[in-house]
């Protein structure tokens, strides 16, 4: 899964295969030049080496999926605007620029959602429940610390 | 030291760095910054650290010297730091590094953690990552918590076993137990990552795929429910009940009901149910409708349900939507081998696809419409197919050309369109057209006699108009040089015939030959041609002088063509009418076949025999060099029967051999009046129309057994062949006295550097038993220096269905063979 703006800037990108950092970057190259130049009323879908490549583009952001030969790409496209779905839903009309500052938060997200390429969970509620919980026990770890130095400090 | 800058800050600061070099700038004091505070070991500002090293790494820095931080982080008992630290290890490392068996011990602590999310974490971790070591290590423990009546941690379980699987398949048993009761899970979470796993295993195990077929009933139930039951809040995307649970199931059952018949027709019902009763004005539903289609077309399924998916499909390509358009026409690909019929009806849609505008659509509408030709439509589709060939993408045109060939190939309706149909392509997408289909095109040309007239006329036309196109170029200087007469005495009866004088053709052709737009083989063909043209034109004089021209030209091909043309009119005169005369029939090979059409005049007969035979034939060639080891490694120059395959016109190859059979090769033209003197017997005696050289006077020279062992016998008879005395012609009889047949018969032969050999194919390669009948070959040895004949065979068969292989010396010739 990949995402990156128009401007060929990577904002989000996982792998669900072991592959050496140099090829990574090959065909994060390569993926971004084929798809920054298709035209906005082409099919969504592309052949690529042997996957096939699933792309939307929400907004400034491209959402590029690889899956392979007998994956459903529909579903694909599916399985991507529900992520979009969660990412709103979590930062509240998202764009591009939270996604910027809060990377590690829409990786968060993603994790929870997907794993090894697969769904884990089809209801976003309980996608979204499950971050919030997590996040809660970020907040509880920092927070002790800050309430009783507020207590220490008479 | 003071507190490193906060993750947002450091992003903020480096989006506003206007140029590459100050953000790298930047980005290189911030890791200055952060190493340094690595090395104090610091608790407190690790996270952050990494966090903002994992923004630097997606920006494209190097990051490897936070991989270590990762693991400390993943120890620490804060979630904080866990959370980070996970992040970092999926992203900075992977099973190349070693580093990440440290994690190992981490992940089963966490894997055990009280705190579900932490042990979510672990399993993230695992499942994204996890090389095969640390599965291996860690497999009991994610099967443990497969088991648990923990519904987060079960369906996380289940994702990561899979990826276990997928890294370690002999584990894929220890799963087994646990998948039980997985099916009867209310979470839809733990339903959908089950059929996943159920899936994955499947897919990797035949044992576990009908282990797992009694599990039809209960996914077609839950299948069922999704469909009937009402709206639910949770699942529904855009009115459809968990659209992705349903796509799974649809998946699994497709593997499932494959090649079995009852699940199949369990399935039938609901397959049927759901392709009705699915939404379709949303993407969703077409997602759904598309994997029940590909799961019809897997499974066993009735007809009725066939042509239902295939009509699906049909509303597919009317669907505005582009990708579901390029869904339908993809399928229908898979689909249009073993449901031709039902495709047809779709024909139309199909071929306007061809005029849509994405790439993609193209394509598969192209390879759609080639699939679909038939006879009945050919005429219809080949008009759509040329003018998509006219407008496409040069990426495409090649492929679309081959296409065309092939299709008019197998259902013309007649010669003419189908000589019509090649013109078109040649004239419209010559340049693209793949090398090997000159020679096909040639054949084709001399096989169809009445069309000649008409066909060179045409190919004439197109040349005055564009010289450009080389295969175009090429094809119609050979019909030239073939049925120039017809072309001048403006013969035609298909169309007007055209009033062309034997200058104008010459213009064209010697045009040809100068022109800049020709490649070297271009002007082969047009030399050949030229010279064929001496025999039926009459203006001989200045095809003399043309050839002669170009006897000192730089291009070696041309120079020796033109040197050994110019051989001919000088020496040879009398030769000459009999070499270029007219092109036989030609057989026609294997469709695919390479070009061994190019086999010359002389060698029609063997050449079909052999490009039947092409496999044992080919092997002596090859295995020839074995046996030249054998005989202490002198470099017998061994004569192949399949000559070297050039693009060269086929008048001009039989000159060409006359050029190759010279001992020393090369452009001199001095082998060339040799050479026929000694060689013509090879070649023209072969010649079926030519019978100069009259019959080989058989002298009377005894024949002899040259191998007698295990049944296998082969005698040698002798022919001399005449007037060459040093050229003796034997011929052997293999016969079988044992009580089985000997099949793949090879029989090989070498000999003294200073004879030369030439093996012609065999009659067949199976020896029948108890001497039922005989194998013959002939070979032919040139022995110019009259030295005692010694031969090495090597015989290789099956009999009984062991191989076997023999090696053997023959040096009891009679020396009347070689004398």
């Amino acid at each position: 899964m990949l995402l990156f703006s128009r401007q060929g800037k990577l904002r989000l990108q996982k792998w669900y295969t072991a592959t050496a950092e140099r090829d990574k970057k090959k065909m994060v190259r390569e993926l971004m030049q084929i798809v920054l130049a298709r035209k906005p009323k082409m099919c969504s879908f592309l052949e690529w080496r042997d996957l096939k490549i699933v792309y939307k583009r929400y907004a400034s952001l491209y959402f590029c999926c690889a899956i392979e030969e007998q994956d459903n790409e529909l579903i694909t496209l599916e399985v991507i605007h529900r992520f979009v779905e969660l990412l709103d839903k979590y930062f509240g009309s998202v764009c591009e620029l939270d996604i910027i500052f809060n990377f590690e938060k829409a990786y968060f997200i993603l994790d929870e959602f997907l794993m090894g390429g697969e769904i884990q969970d089809t209801s976003k509620k309980s996608v979204l429940k499950a971050i919030e919980q997590a996040d809660l026990l970020q907040e509880e770890d920092e927070s002790p610390r800050s309430v009783l130095e507020e207590m220490g400090l008479a | 030291m003071p507190a490193p800058i906060r993750l947002r800050e450091l992003i903020r600061t480096i989006r506003t760095a206007r140029t590459q070099a100050e953000e790298r700038e930047m980005i290189q004091k911030e890791c200055a910054a952060i190493r340094s505070s690595f090395r104090e070991e610091d608790n407190t500002y690790r996270c952050r650290n990494v966090a903002k090293l994992l923004y630097m790494h997606m920006l494209g820095y190097p990051a490897h010297f936070g991989q270590l931080e990762c693991l400390k982080l993943i120890a620490s008992q804060k979630f904080t730091d866990k959370r980070i630290g996970y992040l970092g290890a999926m992203l900075l490392l992977d099973e190349r590094q070693d580093v990440h068996l440290l994690m190992t011990n981490c992940i089963k602590n966490d894997l055990n953690h009280s705190t579900q999310y932490v042990q979510g974490l672990a399993l993230c971790t695992l499942g994204c990552m996890g090389s095969s070591e640390m599965c291996r290590d860690l497999a009991g423990e994610v099967e443990k918590l497969l088991k648990t009546s923990n519904s987060y941690l079960r369906k996380k379980a289940a994702l990561c076993a899979v990826h276990v699987i997928r890294k370690v398949p002999e584990l894929m048993e220890m799963f087994l137990p646990a998948t039980k009761n997985l099916l009867s899970e209310k979470n839809h979470g733990v339903l959908h990552t089950s059929v996943v796993l159920l899936t994955e295993m499947c897919e990797r195990s035949p044992d576990m795929l009908s282990h797992f077929r009694k599990l039809v009933p209960q996914l077609v139930r839950i299948l069922k429910n999704l469909i009937m039951s009402g709206y639910s809040p949770e699942h529904d995307v855009s009115g459809i009940s968990d659209p992705f649970l349903q796509v799974r199931i649809l998946r699994l059952l497709r593997i499932l009901g494959k090649g079995d018949d009852d699940s199949s027709e369990a399935m039938n019902d609901i397959l049927a149910q759901v392709a009705t009763n699915t939404e379709t004005s949303k993407n969703v539903g077409n997602a759904i409708l598309y994997e029940t289609v590909l799961t019809i077309m897997d499974i066993k399924s009735e007809s009725g349900l066939r042509v239902l998916a295939i009509n699906i499909l049909g509303r597919f390509l009317l669907n505005n939507d582009k990708n579901i358009r390029y869904v339908a026409l993809t399928s229908l690909l898979k689909t249009v081998q073993t449901d031709h019929n039902a495709v047809q009806r779709h024909r139309s849609t199909i071929v306007d696809c061809l005029k849509d505008l994405d790439v993609s659509i193209k394509r598969r509408a192209m390879e759609l419409s080639f699939a679909l030709v038939n006879g009945n439509n050919i005429r219809g589709m080949m008009k759509e197919l040329l003018y998509f060939l006219d407008s496409c993408d040069p990426e495409f045109k090649a492929d679309c050309a081959s296409g065309v060939f092939l299709a008019a190939e197998k259902y013309a309706p007649s010669k003419r369109w189908h000589i019509d149909t090649i013109m078109r392509v040649l004239t419209t997408a010559g340049s693209y057209v793949r090398d090997d289909s000159v020679p096909n095109l040639i054949q084709l040309i001399t096989n169809s006699v009445e069309m000649h007239a008409y066909t060179v006329q045409r190919l004439y036309k197109a040349l005055l108009d564009d010289i450009s196109q080389q295969p175009l170029v090429q094809v119609a200087s050979w019909c030239i040089g073939e049925y120039g007469d017809l072309l001048v005495s403006g013969q035609c009866e298909e169309e007007e015939p055209i009033q062309v004088t034997e200058d104008e053709v010459l213009d064209v052709l010697e045009g040809l030959l100068v022109s800049n737009l020709s490649t070297p083989v271009t002007r082969g063909y047009s030399l050949t041609a030229i010279m064929k043209l001496s025999t039926r034109f009459s203006s001989v004089n200045r095809i003399k002088k043309v050839v002669s021209i170009y006897g000192s030209s730089i291009d070696v091909e041309l120079q020796q063509r033109a040197v050994e043309y110019n051989a001919l009119f000088k020496k040879y005169d009398h030769m000459r009418p009999a070499l270029l005369e007219r092109m036989p029939i030609m057989e026609k090979t294997a469709t695919n076949g390479p070009t061994e059409i190019v086999q010359t005049n002389g060698e029609t007969e063997p050449s079909v025999v052999e490009t039947k035979h092409l496999p044992p034939v080919t092997q002596p060639a090859n295995q020839a060099n074995d046996l030249l080891d054998l005989l202490g490694g002198n470099d017998v120059p061994v004569i192949q029967t399949t000559m070297p395959t050039k693009p060269a016109s086929a008048g001009g190859e039989l000159l060409d051999l006359l050029g190759d059979l010279s001992l020393s090769g090369g452009p001199t033209p001095a082998p060339a009046p040799s050479v026929p003197s000694s060689q013509p017997s090879f070649l023209l005696d072969g010649l079926s129309s030519q019978p100069l050289f009259n019959d080989i006077a058989t002298a009377a020279i005894p024949p002899m057994t040259a191998y007698n062992k295990n049944g296998l016998k082969i005698d040698f008879t002798f022919e001399r062949a005449n007037p060459n005395p040093n050229v003796a012609v034997i011929t052997i009889h293999a016969s079988n006295s044992a009580d089985a047949d000997m099949t793949e018969f090879v029989f090989q032969a070498a000999v003294p550097k200073t004879f030369q050999l030439q093996l012609l194919s065999p009659s067949s390669n199976v020896v029948p038993a108890l001497n039922q009948g005989t194998v013959t070959q002939v070979i032919r040895v040139l022995n110019p220096q009259k030295q005692q004949l010694r031969m090495r065979i090597k015989l290789t068969y099956t009999l009984k269905g062991s191989p076997v292989q023999d090696l053997a010396e023959v040096n009891n010739f009679p020396p009347q063979s070689w004398q």
